[in-house]
């Protein structure tokens, strides 16, 4: 037990001043709050409708499934339905409701104050709000899309779906992509940033591992599906043949892109929700999680694996029998990260006799469930049985075990678990054990069935079958289940109406659990920041909440003034800095509601005023960006004897690291079209040029030379800055981005007398000009800012981080643009 | 009259792939069925709170390291070494081009060359215990080959060629459908597979490949061409449109509408006259317009196309 860092009482109107500073903004301007905790909440509400939506359409599909050659729902709208159900899940539920759990439960869990781009996360959360609730809409008019969440082309092509449906889902869908990868460089930073002293990584909660792998792999597997669905838009609206087998393209490339991405998918959805899992059991038997490391260990391999065997939905494709060899046995290794966990719950549950809570129930649920969705798993990854069960019901009913039982349980349970920290009272544990046990029955019932009805010789995504195959009781009996399961959601929700009241007063730690988010709790989470010894805390230390609140422990209270967090070391929690945060203001959420505007209008072809939005979405975000990088001011103490500086540029930064994380995200975009552009080759070389054809040598040689001194420019910008020589830093900035557009311009113009219609070759030769030009874009615009920012006294030689930003980005781009003329350029005269 | 009783099911297997991953089934069912039990076990023996020794790192290594990977290890090879899809080298027996369109299977028969010997639509007859190769290729969209009773799937993807043999065990009628999502009426996208004894195929197969007989019904035959022939063809007649289904000796299949109606005067009626009802969304326009005479000899010109 360390000695306190603050022992002495604390001033009276400390709290107050705290309190004042987090206090909610009151009435329109509430929309401007971007508390961690408020936006958890409403994003975690949100994405709870989404759910209830997307299972009424289910419901409505069941009901047109009950008898066979029913007529109550057309194709046309069934196909809409299916469609749907499966992205809205996935992509409007899943997703996001566990990065809303993240986002949530995370400050508190690990005794932040706030996570470290709060704005960034509101950013999230409202273009997803507006961009989700319209693009659901578009069901009621006939204009969802029909193409299944998996959109194959050539069936999504403008050819065979020529109306604006598909378009819905790939620009709908393309930005909640990006609200996601927001959310993801919150929590990585966030996770790795602002813990409380002496959590080390060691210590850190598993919910907190499972919130960091999963943002990692957000990183890694949404750039994928960005890429895929630019492709296939750029395909349906300019005809460039990226998919299309008479122009050298291949329909193949798109499920590779989207399976790269949507098997990940699956476990972005599950870790979460195995955390969530791992931080229930301890409470209900009062017993630290059995093999904590090996739990910990299991995540990240999950994540690893989960990018080596998107094959697997894939194996019906007449793929090489070897290369099916491969996936299967990478699709049965993932099972040894999941039995180590489901292992380490059962003998966490073993060490004590566990509490047959509401959350205990639905963990007990999930095991079943999950277990024989995992077994079924195995099947599928057998390859001959695979053959069989591919888009088969029985496939259908795997999917649902895993996703419902590895997911929507564990979320039920976390729900009940974590909404005394949240409310006035929990819910009612009469009414959670009739929700449970509706749920858990109906599911089975409905989903049971469905292996036999798969067998059976049922496909999936089909709007009716014909009667006396063996399927009509199985389907008869899936259809009351659905309404069972139903039945209990909907009682969940009713008892959730009637008791959770988020104002005020908290119920507080009823489960007598151990970890950081059970700490007596304000806007500005903990009072003061406690030093963390142990996975549970609060059983080590029954004093430890009491004194967190007297503030005895770092940052009692707010010296900068203003709203602020403790941004403290990777590994080991050590304080390092304070991070300001400016005021809540308009910027995000008009950023927010303007890139959702942008988004939708194209896919209404209202291209002119989908450019206005999107001109307005962007200033919004620069007005915001003004605001982040205050002028520095004196150290603070934070108690302890421990001072710390209040402004941090450089490696130790927040958003030095936040601009890495963006820079893989850039990189893996990258990496998937590198893949597109090679696998095309494998598949229609005859479609690459002699080198005779491809633009003279002079080009690539003029756009490289051009491009590499952007980057000395911008190095001798940072010499200039650092010299304090204003007039230099301003020239050498406005000639990187002279030289980058040149050089990027060179490139483009390289190709002028090749169509990007031409074939599969031509349209991925415009497509990394098409790359090039955007980053070309960004890196410009970055730098004017930064031009404009200089210009006016805003940066120097330590108030630098919009220049160290501006700088990382730029040498990022110009080693991109290097690699795309490595390829374009010389891959054809190397391959040919 | 209704379509004939006909298997589609991989729990009945009737063909030699179909049979070894039913035997792979009842294997893997019966292994998860032991796991899941086991793992059910130890739940309730934590629940009763009755063996606290359990609660240790080793069980998690034994049960979540040690047992996954050595089952797994074994079902993998097990897999591999089973053979269940035939492979492709050998002459098959008879070969066939299977084109997926929206929403129907054209059915083209090659000679021992690889020439096209005749074309027939959504119904493959093939010789029982003989070895057919079936060539994979999409039209426009992906489709997915699967005759449960048969074999396991294998898609038709645009640009591609997929190879796959089958083998009936015995003679009998197996129904088969579309398992690739492929937009509108995908649901109704059905074929049969009839496999027959060798003498009775090998008739089938001469009368096929022969042009169709002009048989009465002029004035069907004369409204066929007015209003059918832009789509579909009737080998032996002037008849040669090619969106369509090939209707040549159309008298002589199970169904109609891709597997989905019986082939019967009154089913025939009902199709040319609402197909848009039936399977909505498919190609073929409604000929309402037709009056009930023309429509009842358009039906009876059909009813001659043996």
């Amino acid at each position: 037990m360390s000695a306190l860092p603050n022992p002495a009482p604390r001033p009276p109107e400390e709290l107050k001043q705290l309190e004042r500073i987090w206090a909610f903004p009151r009435g329109w301007r509430i929309l401007t709050e971007y508390n961690n905790t408020f936006i958890g909440a409403l994003y975690v509400a949100t994405a709870f409708v989404f759910f209830l939506l997307a299972g009424v359409l289910a419901l409505i599909m069941r009901t047109q499934l009950a008898v066979p050659e029913n007529d109550l729902i057309k194709p046309e709208l069934y196909n809409q339905l299916f469609t749907m159900h499966g992205t809205v899940m996935m992509f409007l539920f899943a997703v996001p409701a566990v990065e809303a759990m993240g986002v949530l439960m995370l400050p508190n869990m690990l005794g932040a104050r706030d996570l470290p781009f709060p704005r960034l996360s509101a950013y999230a959360y409202w273009a997803y709000l507006v961009g989700g609730l319209v693009f659901f809409c578009s069901i009621f008019v006939g204009l969802a899309p029909t193409g299944g969440w998996f959109m194959n082309p050539p069936l999504t092509s403008a050819r065979y779906s020529p109306g604006v449906n598909e378009d819905m889902w790939l620009l709908g869908i393309g930005f909640i992509e990006i609200s996601a990868i927001a959310g993801a460089v919150e929590i990585i930073v966030g996770v790795l940033r602002t813990r409380a002293p002496g959590m080390t990584l060691g210590r850190m909660p598993v919910f907190a591992w499972a919130m960091l792998t999963f943002a990692a792999m957000v990183v890694f597997a949404f750039p994928a599906v960005i890429l895929a669905t630019t492709l296939l838009e750029l395909e349906r609206a300019f005809t460039w043949p990226f998919f299309d087998a008479t122009r050298g393209g291949d329909p193949l490339l798109w499920q590779h892109l989207f399976w790269f991405f949507g098997h990940p998918e699956v476990y972005i959805i599950f870790l979460p929700a195995a955390g969530m899992v791992s931080m229930i059991v301890p409470t209900m038997v009062r017993t630290p999680l059995v093999g904590y490391r090996l739990v910990v260990l299991a995540l990240v391999a999950t994540g690893f694996l989960s990018f080596g065997l998107w094959v697997h939905h894939m194996f019906t494709t007449g793929i090489p029998r070897l290369s099916l060899a491969f996936f299967a046995a990478a699709s049965m290794a993932v099972s040894v990260p999941a039995g180590i966990q489901v292992f380490a719950w059962i003998a966490t549950l073993s060490a004590r006799k566990p509490r047959l809570t509401t959350p205990t129930l639905f963990v007990l649920g999930f095991l079943f469930i999950f277990v024989l969705g995992g077994l079924t798993g195995v099947m599928l990854a057998a390859v001959p049985f695979d053959f069989q069960a591919h888009d088969t019901y029985f496939v259908v009913a795997h999917l649902h075990y895993v996703l419902v039982g590895g997911m929507v349980f564990p979320l039920f349970g976390a729900l009940y678990y974590w909404i005394p920290a949240l409310s006035r009272n929990a819910l009612s544990e009469r009414v959670g054990r009739w929700v449970f046990g509706l749920m858990f029955v109906g599911f089975n019932v409905a989903f049971f069935p469905m292996h036999i009805t798969g067998l059976a010789g049922m496909p999936r995504r089909v709007h009716t079958y014909a009667a006396g195959y063996g399927w009509d009781m199985l389907n008869m009996v899936s259809t009351v289940g659905a309404f069972v399961f139903a039945a209990g959601v909907a009682l969940f929700v009713v008892d959730f109406a009637r008791r959770f009241r988020p104002a005020g007063e908290k119920a507080g730690n009823v489960w007598g659990a151990g970890t950081l988010e059970w700490l007596p709790s304000g806007h500005y989470s903990n009072r003061s920041i406690p030093i963390v010894g142990s996975h549970q805390p609060l059983w080590d230390d029954p004093e430890l909440a009491r004194n967190v609140e007297e503030g005895h422990y770092y940052l009692p209270g707010a010296p900068t003034g203003g709203r602020e967090a403790l941004v403290t070391a990777p590994l080991d929690g050590k304080p390092q800095y304070i991070l300001r945060m400016p005021p809540p203001d308009w910027t995000p959420f008009v950023a927010a509601v303007f890139t959702a505007a942008f988004f939708l209008l194209l896919t209404g072809k209202f291209v002119v005023p989908a450019v206005a939005c999107g001109v307005v979405a962007i200033g919004a975000m620069l007005a915001w960006a003004w605001a982040l990088d205050p002028a520095p001011v004196a150290p603070v103490d934070i108690g302890g004897g421990i001072t710390v500086p209040t402004y941090m540029s450089g490696p130790q930064s927040t958003s030095w690291w936040a601009v890495v994380v963006l820079t893989m995200v850039a990189a893996s975009m990258y990496g998937a079209a590198v893949f597109s552009y090679l696998y095309l080759w494998t598949v229609a070389p005859r479609t690459w040029p002699d080198a005779a054809l491809l633009p003279s040598v002079g080009y690539p040689v003029a756009a490289a030379t051009l491009v590499v001194l952007a980057s000395v420019a911008f190095s001798a910008a940072g010499r200039a800055l650092e010299a304090g020589r204003r007039g230099w830093l301003l020239a050498a900035l406005a000639s990187a981005v002279v030289l980058l557009v040149a050089g990027v311009g060179v490139e483009v113009a390289a190709h002028h007398a090749l169509s990007p219609r031409a074939s599969g070759y031509a349209a991925m030769v415009h497509l990394f000009a098409a790359i090039a030009g955007f980053f070309a874009a960004v890196c410009a615009l970055l730098t004017l800012f930064c031009i404009v920012r200089a210009a006016s006294g805003q940066v120097d030689a330590v108030r630098r981080v919009s220049f160290d930003n501006a700088r990382l980005f730029v040498h990022y781009t110009v080693a991109q643009t290097l690699l795309g003329l490595l390829l374009v350029h010389g891959f054809p005269r190397m391959a040919g | 009259m209704s379509l004939p009783p006909a298997q589609q099911s991989a729990l009945a297997p009737h063909g030699t792939e179909a049979a070894a991953i039913h035997d792979l089934t009842l294997v893997m069912t019966a292994g998860a069925v032991v796991v899941m039990v086991v793992v059910m076990v130890l739940v309730v023996m934590a629940l009763r709170g009755s063996r606290p020794g359990l609660a240790r790192t080793s069980l998690v290594v034994a049960g979540g390291v040690v047992f996954p990977a050595v089952v797994l290890a074994a079902l993998l090879v097990y897999t591999q070494v089973k053979e269940t899809r035939a492979a492709l080298g050998g002459k098959p027996d008879v070969t066939i081009e299977l084109v997926g369109h929206q929403w129907w299977w054209q059915v083209r028969y090659l000679d021992g060359e690889d020439a096209l010997d005749f074309t027939t639509a959504n119904e493959i007859r093939i010789p029982a215990r003989a070895s057919v190769e079936v060539r994979l290729k999409s039209a426009d969209v992906l489709h997915s080959f699967w005759v449960p009773a048969l074999a396991g799937k294998l898609d038709l993807i645009p640009g591609r060629e997929n190879r796959l043999r089958i083998t009936a065990q015995k003679a009998g009628t197996y129904r088969g459908q579309c398992a690739e999502y492929c937009g509108g009426p995908h649901a109704q996208m059905a074929l049969f597979v009839v496999a027959q004894e060798a003498d009775d195929f090998k008739a089938w197969r001469a009368a096929q490949r022969q042009p169709q007989q002009a048989g009465g019904q002029v004035r069907g035959a004369a409204l066929f061409l007015e209003h059918c022939a832009g789509c579909h063809t009737v080998r032996g007649t002037r008849a040669a449109g090619t969106r369509g289904p090939d209707l040549t000796h159309v008298a002589s299949r199970i169904s109609i509408g891709a597997g989905i109606l019986p082939n019967d005067a009154a089913s025939i009626a009902r199709w040319v006259g609402a197909s848009q009802h039936i399977k909505p969304g498919n190609l073929m326009p409604d000929f309402g317009m037709l009056d009930p005479a023309s429509l009842q000899a358009v039906v009876e010109y059909m009813g001659t196309l043996r």
